[in-house]
């Protein structure tokens, strides 16, 4: 397969767009996704190339746009709808949660909502607490919703058009801190990511370090101190939180019988939370030590960056525990 | 008496539409208007001997809203309203049946059992449910008429929700696109007076037809217990909107005669308030009245028509009552939709 090297914003852009040649039912809507060129930059260009009937900006009315998105998707329209943040969207959360997650049920099947709400979520770019937050565990609660956190620029592309197209509403959780990274991102208007399947970003045989959004970076980063340390650590980014690859971490768990996960969200009744539960259900007996989680610290998120940055696990303090637990 | 002069005043202006229709069209709307009535007592009551649980949100008193907005829209409009949706549901042609089997839990269902008296749709009749947020339909109905301007579809959505729900920031952020965005959409505010259990006076500031004022959506008051200042309105409203001029809003006035839901008793309003509105102001007495002054219907007529209601709501309700509970299989079905199904 042939690769180019993009960024995660422009990759982004190009799963939009082919998405948007593909299929004239799908449009982006959002704050400052058209004139301004995405509030981030993730639309760059998209306003020129589809026009204002397709590209919309929105006024700064989570509830109000969430819901009209919400509406066309009960018409068999694809909307894509952006948020500056994932903290505006607490607004909308109840189109989300009582309009797009449970429609389709609660009608018996009658009435769909192939809908795409997107937008950066977490922290680490010192805007404090009201702008920092992982709301990851919060939507992966509810049924009726799939929830996915790419990495990598060609997981945000593959993912992102995997979102579209798919039936359910799909929330695709994204971060500041990763749109300027590059990667390299397989060519073609067909390149899928499949929702609901982790990636094995490492493989080794001592310990399984689970991570998901910039967590899965600090496994990673991690990772690699560890072999200069002669841990041999397999690194799992779990890429879509609801559907959550089971399989894929108990097989893991099998194979290294020790594992951490990490979080860059609150620990309370959060994702490692239930990543714990899964392999304390299902890989149990591959134990040979406690699972360990290491979450986000639980206070509000602070402004200065020393302080962000103490909130946050950091891959030296991943490397400490394995080794702890490895030893 | 003021609720008499105000209720005659509207009256009169629309009396030019009486001589209009065909006296089988508007028995047509009597019946169907008798009919929602008799249905939801029968409703009420089947409640009340437990054959049905959770929260039940009855129309009474409301009739002349949904009748005539369905008889001054066009075939193919999608209409879309809050929990109070048995009537809403029944005018798009939802059966009493699928309707019964719904509260009851029954296989029969419109929602297979799993929406209940709140949640009932049906796309192919453009009935868009049934939503249990208060305030939460509008902007859904927001969208619904976007994806129509989209497609360049000539279709208007319509858009019914209390006066609670037009207080609601939802409903303003929705009027704020629909108007910059000149949406086909028609907002109707049932003003029955009572937010819940709050009275009009006690929860909205400033009048609710005028709630659209400042995004340029222009705004009508209309007896809503009046078929024909209800189809007069929305007629004239859906022309409006038709031409490409973008949203209207219509307050009706109207009233209901229950409690906002069955474990209600409405202490908060006096019993006399409730009588006068129901002898003076009554919708379906107000349409028979024109049919027996201006066509000629004789009272028997109409009490025919009563009865042939009680009977096609005894009929549904045996109906229901036999069809089987809700099958345990449906429970983890319809939860996501898988990329198969269209």
């Amino acid at each position: 397969m042939n690769m180019i090297k993009q960024t995660y914003r422009d990759a982004l852009r190009d799963g939009m767009s082919e998405e948007m040649r593909r299929d004239a039912e799908v449009f982006l809507m959002g704050e400052e996704v058209a004139e301004y060129q995405g509030a981030y930059k993730c639309s760059a260009g998209m306003l020129e190339e589809f026009g204002p009937k397709r590209v919309i900006d929105s006024p700064i009315t989570e509830l109000g746009f969430t819901g009209l998105g919400v509406g066309a998707a009960f018409m068999g329209m694809r909307p894509i709808i952006e948020y500056m943040s994932w903290s505006f969207a607490l607004l909308s959360s109840d189109q989300i949660i009582n309009s797009a997650a449970k429609t389709y049920y609660m009608s018996g099947g009658k009435v769909g909502c192939p809908i795409v709400f997107r937008g950066i979520n977490g922290l680490g770019k010192m805007v404090a607490a009201q702008h920092s937050h992982d709301y990851t565990n919060m939507y992966a609660n509810c049924p009726g919703l799939k929830v996915v956190c790419p990495v990598t620029p060609a997981d945000a592309k593959g993912l992102i058009k995997s979102a579209v197209r798919d039936n359910a509403p799909v929330l695709v959780m994204e971060n500041e801190r990763l749109y300027g990274m590059e990667g390299d991102v397989p060519e073609g208007d067909d390149v899928l990511v499949e929702i609901g399947k982790a990636r094995l970003v490492r493989e080794g045989k001592d310990i399984t370090l689970i991570g998901y959004s910039m967590s899965a970076l600090q496994c990673e980063k991690a990772a690699e101190m560890l072999a200069k340390e002669g841990v041999d650590a397999e690194v799992i980014d779990l890429r879509s939180i609801r559907p959550l690859d089971k399989s894929a971490i108990v097989k893991s768990i099998q194979k290294t019988n020790r594992a951490i996960v990490v979080e860059e969200g609150y620990s309370f009744a959060g994702i490692a939370a239930e990543i714990m539960a899964v392999i304390s259900e299902e890989a149990f007996d591959a134990l040979d030590a406690p699972v360990e989680r290491m979450s986000l610290k639980d206070i509000p998120i602070p402004y200065a960056d020393h302080l962000e940055q103490a909130s946050i696990v950091q891959a030296d303090d991943i490397v400490k525990k394995a080794v702890q637990i490895c030893k | 008496m003021a609720v008499k002069s105000a209720a005659k005043k509207k009256f009169n202006l629309v009396k030019s539409l009486h001589n209009q229709f065909t006296k089988e069209d508007l028995l047509a709307q009597y019946e169907s208007m008798i009919q929602l009535r008799r249905f939801q007592e029968k409703v009420g009551s089947l409640y009340q001997q437990g054959y049905m649980g959770g929260f039940c949100h009855l129309y009474i008193g409301q009739e002349a809203v949904i009748t005539g907005a369905k008889a001054a829209s066009k075939e193919g409009d999608d209409f879309i309203t809050t929990y109070r949706c048995h009537a809403h549901a029944a005018m798009s042609g939802i059966s009493m049946e699928e309707i019964l089997g719904e509260l009851m839990g029954r296989s029969t269902g419109i929602s297979k059992g799993k929406g209940g008296s709140m949640h009932m749709f049906d796309p192919d009749k453009h009935f868009w449910g049934g939503h249990g947020i208060v305030g939460g339909n509008v902007p859904l109905a927001t969208g619904m008429a976007f994806a129509a301007k989209y497609r360049e579809e000539d279709r208007v959505t319509l858009c019914f929700f209390g006066d609670g729900a037009a207080d609601s920031g939802a409903m303003f952020e929705s009027f704020n696109m629909a108007a910059l965005w000149k949406l086909p959409v028609l907002y109707i505010i049932e003003n029955n007076h009572f937010s819940m259990g709050t009275a009009k006076e006690r929860h909205a500031a400033g009048e609710f037809y005028k709630r659209g004022e400042p995004f340029g959506i222009p705004g009508k008051k209309v007896d809503g217990m009046d078929f024909f200042a209800v189809y007069e309105a929305i007629s004239e409203a859906c022309e409006y909107i038709r031409a490409g001029n973008g949203p209207m809003l219509l307050e009706m006035d109207t009233y209901r005669y229950k409690g906002h839901s069955m474990s209600d008793p409405a202490k908060y309003r006096k019993r006399e308030d409730v009588d006068g509105i129901k002898t003076k102001r009554d919708p379906i007495m107000q349409l028979g009245n024109v049919l027996m002054s201006n066509y000629k219907v004789k009272e028997e007529d109409l009490k025919a028509l009563d009865k042939k209601a009680k009977e096609a709501v005894a009929k549904a309700v045996e109906i229901a009552l036999d069809a089987p509970k809700a099958d345990m299989a449906e429970l983890y079905t319809d939860i996501i939709q898988s990329n198969g199904e269209k």
